[in-house]
């Protein structure tokens, strides 16, 4: 088993899901990164798209602070270019259909007791799990 | 416009909590997924913590009759486990086990300045947008 990072995990944690949160107590929305961008790139309405892209600009801020106090981010890529524009087209879409991902059914969706948010969690978990496993058995 | 600034300041304590927890490292994400190996078990309490914050005031809130700045709440209005929405699930997760990056780390990790999480976000918009045309 990999060292994990506890203190890390459960302060980040209770941050997003603190920010879950105050999004829906002031502004009555789910904190779901993919549902949020994908109405801006689909939305009409200015308004709509303005509140969406000031929530991704924060998200970029806020990772932006952590590397302006800390010196760098915790980020190393895996996967080359052909991999990662692949990953990225599949997650793109399938967020899309699925109508959510990691935060919007995982944080929010099992907050809410979703049964659609709960199938979907299980589902993306465990066929992540499975890509791991065969990329491994293949390169 | 306060509705803006709200966001703003939301989408700031959500970043910084995806970079405390280091759900903003590839590595981090694969090692959990990579069940059989070397697991890692940080997104365990990433979700823990989350959701020891959602879970208790999420019915809470809701119980308000509005949300404090909007006339009302905007929420998932399908209750259906349809093909949709598996076929969307498995779709994700394969991408998400292949490069370790799901859209609210991909797009807080473009402060790194690395051209392969602007390749990923690129993707990723373009597939949000063919998903978009292709089934609604």
């Amino acid at each position: 088993m990999a060292e994990a990072n506890i203190i890390g995990g459960l302060v980040g944690g209770a941050l997003i899901g603190l920010a879950a949160a105050l999004l829906l107590a002031f502004n009555g929305r789910i904190a779901g990164v993919s549902g949020i961008l994908g109405g801006l790139i689909t939305s009409r309405e200015l308004g709509e798209r303005f509140w969406r892209l000031a929530f991704l600009l924060g998200l970029v801020a806020g990772a932006a602070m952590y590397r302006f106090f800390y010196g760098a981010l915790p980020l190393q890529i895996q996967g080359d270019g052909p991999t990662l524009l692949a990953a990225g087209l599949l997650v793109g879409f399938g967020t899309r259909l699925g109508s959510g991902c990691t935060s919007g059914h995982g944080v929010c969706g099992l907050a809410r007791l979703s049964p659609r948010s709960l199938t979907a969690t299980m589902i993306f978990m465990i066929v992540g799990m499975a890509t791991v496993y065969i990329a491994k058995k293949l390169f | 416009m306060l509705l803006v600034f709200t966001s703003l300041a939301i989408g700031i304590v959500f970043g910084a909590g995806l970079t405390v927890s280091e759900m903003i490292n590839p590595a981090r994400v694969i090692g959990f997924l990579d069940a059989t190996g070397r697991w890692d078990p940080t997104l365990v309490f990433v979700m823990a913590g989350a959701l020891a914050v959602t879970l208790p005031l999420f019915p809470f809130i809701l119980r308000r009759p509005s949300p404090l700045l909007d006339g009302k709440f905007y929420l998932p209005e399908k209750s259906q486990i349809d093909r949709r929405l598996i076929f969307g699930a498995v779709i994700f997760g394969a991408g998400w086990g292949l490069a370790g990056f799901c859209p609210g780390p991909a797009l807080a990790g473009l402060a790194s300045g690395n051209p392969n999480v602007f390749l990923f976000v690129a993707a990723m918009v373009a597939g949000q947008w063919i998903g978009a045309r292709t089934y609604g």
